[in-house]
């Protein structure tokens, strides 16, 4: 779809006050939400949808954690590196959660950039993030490793309750899928706009559509959301 | 785009969206399988939707065969009883019934409804349908593989829906948890071009008050099936871990064949949340298009204008919010903190107040009607009927105390089918016969239609009354045989034979049906554009069946409500919503 125009809001007829003028706004004409695009309505509604499928799992596993009868490993202690001869607990959780929290802050970069066209920063930006992004994943690998290689199974562990091992390699198996599906999607995003498939208005491949600057935005929406569920992850799973 | 001038009304504004680009096909394959047009993808969700339903049919046939004559067929053992049981329950609710009602009338009617060219997002349209077909294949390969599908019951509860013992544990449990995860990816993929393009894409003067109620209700269906499905994701990757990887987060520690098996300390009641939490709020989703729809039939084929318009699109949206907090009346046998049952049985029978509405509503819609008793008319009539009927029997399974000793008995069988199994596709039916004509330009058989209506209809009667009484007497469901027992009286028997003989003779009669659809795409009569003089955008298209793009060059603008039949002093009996107020024939001497 081509880029929007804003609604002359002089036009309309006199507003109603309260929930009749939430609910005339709503069912107003062609559009429920002006100023959005097809693309991000959708994306909006994606993260919605996926949602509540990480609400789903995080519910599940706080039910095992909290029905099972069988001590829940600590884990700060399951979780803890030795630095140096220093215990440290946490610390590579702690590391992952400042990589993506950091990889956000590129992504908002790239979208200011992004609408300012400016081709080659934004690209660089989006690069950036998808680089933090894949640091974050290998990170993760290094942790499932680890854990793996002190024994822990998604049918056991030598700690205390099986659901730990299970709801830690769905939960960050998920989690992990999602970014990794970003980072290629960032990199194929960025491949574009380097390529300048925006400002040419290239048609693409499979859709035969035009492309805007506004696929990064997306795209950033995407990535934000991926980050704000690791804070519910962390919090849940590694601070309780 | 063209700009329409629309003679001075303040109230169309301009267009405030471009019009779109479209992929034009440039083969034949691109353009009727690898197509991108909804239209297409409609009519290929349909069929493989029916396909996939009449194999549905036949293991229903073969269910009632075993259960009105017990030891007759030796081809039918205790283990494929329990197959077809759970085949037939999953195809009919999901790959059936959500699949035609959004994947096929969602996609065929939204965009011509609204006023729009095509979904918004085609490519990823098409991608669900394509994923959606995969899913049907996992799920219809289970029949070909060692063990056959899984027979642990539509609900799939655990632990038994994995353990040895149930039949398809080695594939039929695994292959069906995968279809169902492909199926809900599908889904999502065009649920989204669904919402959005109901929400950023109608056209001119298409507010959302002013959209016909078929809209209404799969728009709202569509949203909450894009809520109600993740719970069904998450419990299917659960069941599927614990399947395969041996995790135990459905599995407490129990004895299986006599062994200790290696789970332990998982939650069963788990499972059945999150499975219900899915599962109510799919009742609605296949409810609520049917609502939708029936009111858009009576409005038509009763030449007037649906009664409390504003108070149908709020008891929908009512019913979809209210269907997310009933999921535990599924389980008040489960074992589940008994009095969580107030809770439950409170929001369940408020959910009958918008639904009270909605039949009042048609009711009064048809009272002083110009009542045309057409095929889909007749169907309708037949809905509404039925629907009262299930809604009825839901009052008893709603409340804890009588739900209780209901509970696992025929009685259960009945309501659901009736509610949730006959009165939606009495819709589907009617809508088919509706729309047939829009979709090919040619009529479905008139006496065909007619003897199939009174077929189904009293065949349905004849099917399910008996059955409520069966469940009265403690006849259990799922069971392969009865067996000699002293509460069930040997006349139970009898009346099981009798629901077989007209179950098996109203599921051949639907072949009349199919005969007609397909003698009728041939030989039909010719239909025109607007063969039932309704008001609604997808009959005033320029071509039918309406070509690629729907509208030809210029988009409609819309002036009015989808309802304007048998408007006083108007010259015809119906006025189209993208016919402009100066265009109306007014009767000579009325006052304008």
């Amino acid at each position: 779809m081509a880029e929007t125009v804003l609604t002359n809001p002089g036009q309309s007829p006199a507003r109603l006050e309260g929930w009749r003028g939430i609910a005339a706004d709503w069912a107003s004409d062609q559009r429920a939400f002006k100023n959005v695009s097809w693309g991000k309505a959708m994306m909006w509604i994606f993260l919605l949808s996926d949602t509540f499928i990480f609400s789903c799992f995080l519910l599940s596993y706080m039910t095992a954690r909290m029905s099972t009868t069988v001590p829940w490993p600590n884990p700060s202690e399951v979780f803890a590196l030795n630095i140096g001869g220093n215990h440290i607990p946490l610390i590579l959780i702690a590391i992952m959660t400042f990589v993506l929290i950091s990889s956000s802050g590129t992504m908002a970069m790239a979208v200011n950039f992004g609408y300012r066209r400016d081709r080659v920063r934004t690209a660089i930006l989006m690069l950036v993030t998808a680089a933090f992004g894949a640091t974050f994943v290998g990170m993760q690998a290094f942790e499932w490793t680890k854990l793996i290689m002190e024994g822990v199974r998604p049918w056991g562990n030598p700690w205390g309750a099986p659901q730990f091992g299970a709801s830690f390699f769905m939960i960050t198996g998920f989690h992990g899928t999602h970014v990794t599906i970003g980072v290629i999607f960032l990199i194929a995003i960025a491949r574009k706009v380097l390529r300048g498939d925006f400002d040419v208005e290239r048609r693409g491949f499979f859709t035969s559509r035009k492309g805007y600057y506004e696929i990064v935005e997306i795209m950033g929406l995407y990535w934000h959301f991926v980050d704000l569920v690791w804070v519910f992850i962390f919090a849940f799973f590694y601070l309780w | 785009m063209v700009d329409i001038p629309y003679e001075g009304i303040r109230s169309i504004p301009p267009a405030e969206v471009p019009d779109v680009e479209l992929y034009h096909p440039r083969s034949w394959w691109t353009r009727y399988v690898f197509s991108q047009d909804a239209k297409v993808i409609a009519i290929q969700y349909s069929l493989t939707a029916s396909a996939i339903g009449l194999v549905a049919l036949v293991l229903s046939w073969l269910m009632r065969l075993q259960l009105g004559f017990p030891g007759t067929f030796s081809f039918i053992d205790a283990n494929q009883y329990l197959q077809f049981i759970t085949m037939h329950g999953m195809i009919m609710v999901i790959y059936l019934l959500t699949a035609l009602f959004l994947g096929g009338f969602g996609n065929y009617l939204i965009p011509l409804m609204v006023g729009a060219r095509d979904m918004v997002f085609p490519y990823v349209n098409m991608l669900s349908y394509w994923v959606y077909l995969l899913a049907v294949l996992v799920l219809a390969s289970t029949f070909f593989v060692p063990g056959g599908p899984t027979g642990a019951g539509w609900t799939l509860y655990p632990p038994q829906a994995i353990l040895s013992g149930t039949p398809g544990q080695d594939w039929g449990i695994i292959l069906m948890m995968s279809s169902l995860i492909l199926f809900i990816i599908g889904f999502t993929m065009g649920g989204l071009n669904y919402v959005v393009t109901v929400l950023q894409a109608r056209t001119r003067g298409m507010t959302l008050m002013r959209l016909p109620l078929t809209v209404w209700g799969i728009f709202t269906a569509t949203v909450m099936a894009l809520l109600a499905f993740p719970a069904l994701f998450v419990a299917s990757v659960m069941l599927l871990l614990d399947r395969l990887l041996g995790t135990s987060f459905f599995m407490p520690s129990l004895v299986e064949m006599g062994t200790l098996s290696k789970y332990g300390g998982g939650s069963p009641l788990l499972f059945q949340h999150l499975f219900w939490f899915f599962g109510h709020p799919e009742v609605y989703i296949v409810a609520l298009p049917a609502f939708g729809i029936v009111s858009d039939l009576i409005s038509t084929h009763a030449r007037k204008n649906i009664f409390g318009y504003r108070m149908m699109v709020w008891a929908i949206v009512a019913i979809g919010a209210l269907s997310f907090v009933v999921w535990a009346h599924h389980m008040y046998v489960s074992g589940m903190f008994p009095q969580f049952g107030y809770f439950f049985a409170t929001t369940t029978l408020i959910i009958a107040i918008p639904t009270a509405i909605k039949v009042y509503n048609w009711v009064l819609t048809l009272w002083r009607g110009d009542i045309h008793l057409t095929v889909p008319m007749l169907f309708a009539l037949g809905f509404i009927i039925t629907f009262v009927n299930g809604g009825l029997t839901g009052l008893f399974l709603g409340n804890v105390v009588v739900d209780v000793p209901l509970s696992d008995t025929m009685f259960v069988v009945a309501h659901f089918h009736m509610v949730m199994g006959v009165a939606p596709i009495m819709v589907v039916l009617g809508a088919i016969y509706h729309w047939y004509p829009k979709v090919t330009g040619r009529m479905l058989n008139d006496a065909l239609g007619k003897f199939h209506f009174w077929v189904t209809f009293l065949g349905a009667y004849l099917i399910f009354f008996p059955m409520h009484y069966l469940g009265l007497l403690g006849v259990p469901r799922r069971y392969f045989e009865l067996g000699d027992t002293t509460f069930i009286p040997s006349s139970a028997h009898s009346l099981n034979a009798f629901i077989s003989v007209v179950a098996l003779t109203v599921g051949f009669s639907q072949m009349v049906f199919l005969f007609n659809l397909a003698w009728s795409l041939f030989k039909g009569e010719a239909s025109g554009g607007n063969p039932w003089r309704a008001t609604t955008l997808e009959w005033q298209t320029p071509e039918t069946p309406p070509g690629h793009g729907n509208w030809g060059k210029e988009l409609p603008v819309v002036y009015r409500w989808a309802y304007d039949y048998s408007v006083p002093g108007a010259a015809e009996d119906f006025i189209p919503q993208n016919q402009p107020p100066r265009a109306t024939q007014l009767i000579q001497g009325a006052a304008s």
